[in-house]
């Protein structure tokens, strides 16, 4: 009842500052001129669904993407930012909150007062209703390959006021990732091995085609859901049959539970898979493995040493 | 009341076609290798056999770990399904009742979404235990349907079955709002939720038969009543019948195997109301005929409805219970539409 109440004031109030704001903008932006924080504003970039002008170096940023938070904090961004969904939870620092970047609430946005709004691809409806208010709303698509993960760093380097240092860190990423391939080839050889990237005990799995799926192929790694590439964009849910018939070398389950490990061994006929004699299942880390971030390294640094363990084997 | 003879050849030819429904189900599949070589596999493994299994011990794991347990799965779920649904028809003397109605399905999908939604919190294996939430939910949902059906009106069916849709409704408004609170368990519950018979392995099979057994045994010998109270209540009760003990036997021993089927498979829809009305009309109204048959159909149905499940796009499965309300929403539509045509 209370915050039903009080939920109309502080819209209003919310409304009231983003009003001022946008009236005091241009004096503001003359004053400050060539000075440093409000330099190369206004910036143009191309988010999932189009061009976006924001006018002024935003210094209320609202992420409701934890790989976006993660991006933000990693090109310098991260101070800017006054709060992020409640999934944010890496680094440390994020200002981690209830707000629902699945189901986004515009009047729960609204009351940090942002100069900019970040978001998942598929909230276009919250992202309208927060232009309408002039609030500008990046729109942020799932990352498809490594490229899109370096790509939508220097965007958000660009629409912070963070560019060169994007730059230099989707550099960063970009080679050190290179470099724990390349040490791991050399180190193994030509591998020949298959895998199975499982991303839940519904078998769930994903293809080549998907930004995880990506990560593996620079290892050489062969992946077993392939064969299902046209179904699901790319997220097939594989039959037990055809998992245990293509006998994986290597099994990686991206999700939670202490006994994750122990119930693939349980599950009937998993006992003959060469992964599970050779005891080859890495769990990793759930958030490190679905989001497109700069912890991509850590992903490749797991996979690295899993493939490293079974090339030993033989 | 018609008790044609005829009728009771549809009890040897649908055992037939689920026997053939079975043979294929074990005999198709993702895996590498086709039916014949199953079948050497097999006979291979008889003592004394003259063949060679052609498989290698990894087909032969997929075969007899999974495949078959899969099939026999497949065949108990369809056959309690469509069993329960009959069962639900003649309590209610209803054509459109079936397993989900009365809250069962409901109660099954939050009781996995809890489990499945918090269990991480309290336990390390959750999934275990979904299975058991889903039986109690389904049970819980019935009861609750029953109560307030009794409360709330004259405890005539068609009160209790809208009592049903009233729990139904609520407990799936339950069931949203804890994966609206859980998003990251999503994939999970949906998963569970479109129901399927990927795990299933002899486990499972263990599991679902004490109970498939009780609920069968009681379904399977109250065909007669369910004829007599297909009579009328008064003549029901002149001829020394309990209707209310008969009734509220059937809704438990149907539940049962509603909870049992959709414990191990998710939430699994449409077989409990489209093969009741295909058996129906094959073998008349009589319910001694209209249950064994709904069984045998009901069984031979899924595990047909199964093996194009997991090779309409193999590697990928599809889900069950997709399947199984594409065909069986657009037949319903049929079937109602001749219904109404022949009685007008």
């Amino acid at each position: 009842m209370r915050s039903a109440r009080r939920l109309p004031a502080v819209l209003l109030l919310a409304a009231l500052t983003l009003s001022a704001c946008g009236g005091g903008q241009e004096p503001a932006d003359q004053d400050q001129g060539a000075a440093s924080p409000g330099e190369g504003f206004p910036v143009t970039v191309e988010d999932g669904t189009g061009e976006v002008t924001i006018e002024a170096r935003p210094e209320r940023i609202v992420s409701l993407s934890p790989s976006s938070t993660e991006m933000l904090f990693e090109i310098g961004a991260g101070d800017q930012v006054v709060a992020a969904d409640e999934f944010s939870n890496y680094p440390e620092d994020a200002p981690t909150t209830d707000l629902s970047g699945f189901t986004p609430s515009v009047e729960a946005v609204s009351e940090y007062n942002p100069d900019l709004v970040i978001m998942a691809r598929d909230a276009e409806d919250a992202a309208a209703q927060l232009r309408e208010v002039d609030v500008p709303v990046l729109l942020i698509p799932a990352a498809e390959t490594l490229d899109d993960t370096y790509s939508q760093m220097r965007m958000l380097g660009e629409a912070t006021g963070h560019a060169q240092e994007a730059d230099e860190a989707a550099d960063r990423v970009e080679s050190e990732l290179d470099a724990v391939v390349q040490e791991t080839t050399e180190e193994v050889g030509e591998v020949d091995l298959t895998y199975y990237h499982e991303l839940d005990d519904g078998m769930y799995s994903a293809t080549s085609q998907t930004f995880i799926g990506q990560v593996y192929e620079r290892f050489g790694l062969e992946n077993i859901a392939d064969e299902a590439e046209d179904t699901a964009g790319g997220y097939p849910q594989l039959s037990a049959e055809f998992i245990v018939d293509q006998n994986p070398d290597l099994v990686f389950l991206a999700y939670e539970g202490e006994d994750a490990v122990a119930d693939l061994r349980g599950r009937p006929a998993f006992d003959s898979v060469t992964a599970v004699k050779n005891d080859d299942i890495v769990q990793l880390d759930p958030d490190i493995a679905s989001r497109w971030g700069p912890r991509v390294v850590d992903l490749a640094e797991s996979v690295s040493e899993a493939v490293t363990a079974a090339a030993r084997e033989r | 009341m018609r008790a044609p003879r005829p009728a009771w050849i549809w009890v040897p030819v649908s055992a037939g076609v689920l026997a053939a429904a079975m043979v294929v189900g074990a005999a198709a599949g993702s895996a590498g290798f086709g039916p014949l070589d199953a079948a050497a596999a097999l006979l291979s493994r008889l003592p004394f056999s003259p063949v060679a299994s052609p498989l290698n011990d990894l087909q032969f794991a997929v075969l007899v770990e999974l495949r078959l347990p899969r099939v026999v799965l497949g065949a108990m779920v369809g056959g309690l399904l469509a069993a329960a649904g009959a069962a639900y028809q003649g309590v209610f003397r209803n054509p459109l009742a079936d397993p989900y109605l009365l809250g069962a399905a409901g109660g099954a999908g939050l009781g996995a979404t809890l489990v499945l939604a918090y269990g991480s919190d309290l336990l390390d294996s959750p999934r275990a235990l979904v299975p058991v939430a889903a039986f109690v939910g389904a049970l819980a949902g019935v009861a609750a349907a029953y109560l307030l059906g009794a409360v709330a009106g004259t405890g005539g069916t068609a009160t209790l079955v809208l009592a049903g849709v009233a729990v139904s409704s609520f407990l799936s408004a339950g069931q949203t709002l804890v994966q609206m609170l859980r998003t990251q368990e999503l994939r999970r519950i949906y998963t569970w939720l479109l129901g399927g018979l990927g795990r299933g392995g002899w486990d499972d099979v263990g599991m679902v038969a004490p109970y498939a057994a009780v609920g069968l045994a009681v379904l399977m010998v109250s065909g007669r009543l369910l004829d007599l109270l297909a009579l009328g209540d008064e003549k029901a009760v002149s001829l020394g019948l309990n209707a209310t003990a008969v009734r509220v036997a059937v809704i438990a021993a149907a539940s049962l195997c509603t909870a049992a089927a959709v414990a191990v498979s998710g939430l699994i829809g449409f077989v409990g109301i489209v093969v009741p009305h295909i058996v129906r009309r094959l073998v008349g109204t009589g319910y001694r005929m209209i249950l064994p048959v709904s069984l045998l159909t009901g069984a031979a149905f899924l595990v047909l409805v199964d093996i194009a499940a997991r090779t309409a796009i193999a590697p990928a499965e599809l889900p069950l219970g997709v399947v199984t309300a594409f065909l069986g929403a657009p037949f319903f539509v049929f079937v109602l539409r001749t219904t109404r045509n022949r009685a007008g």
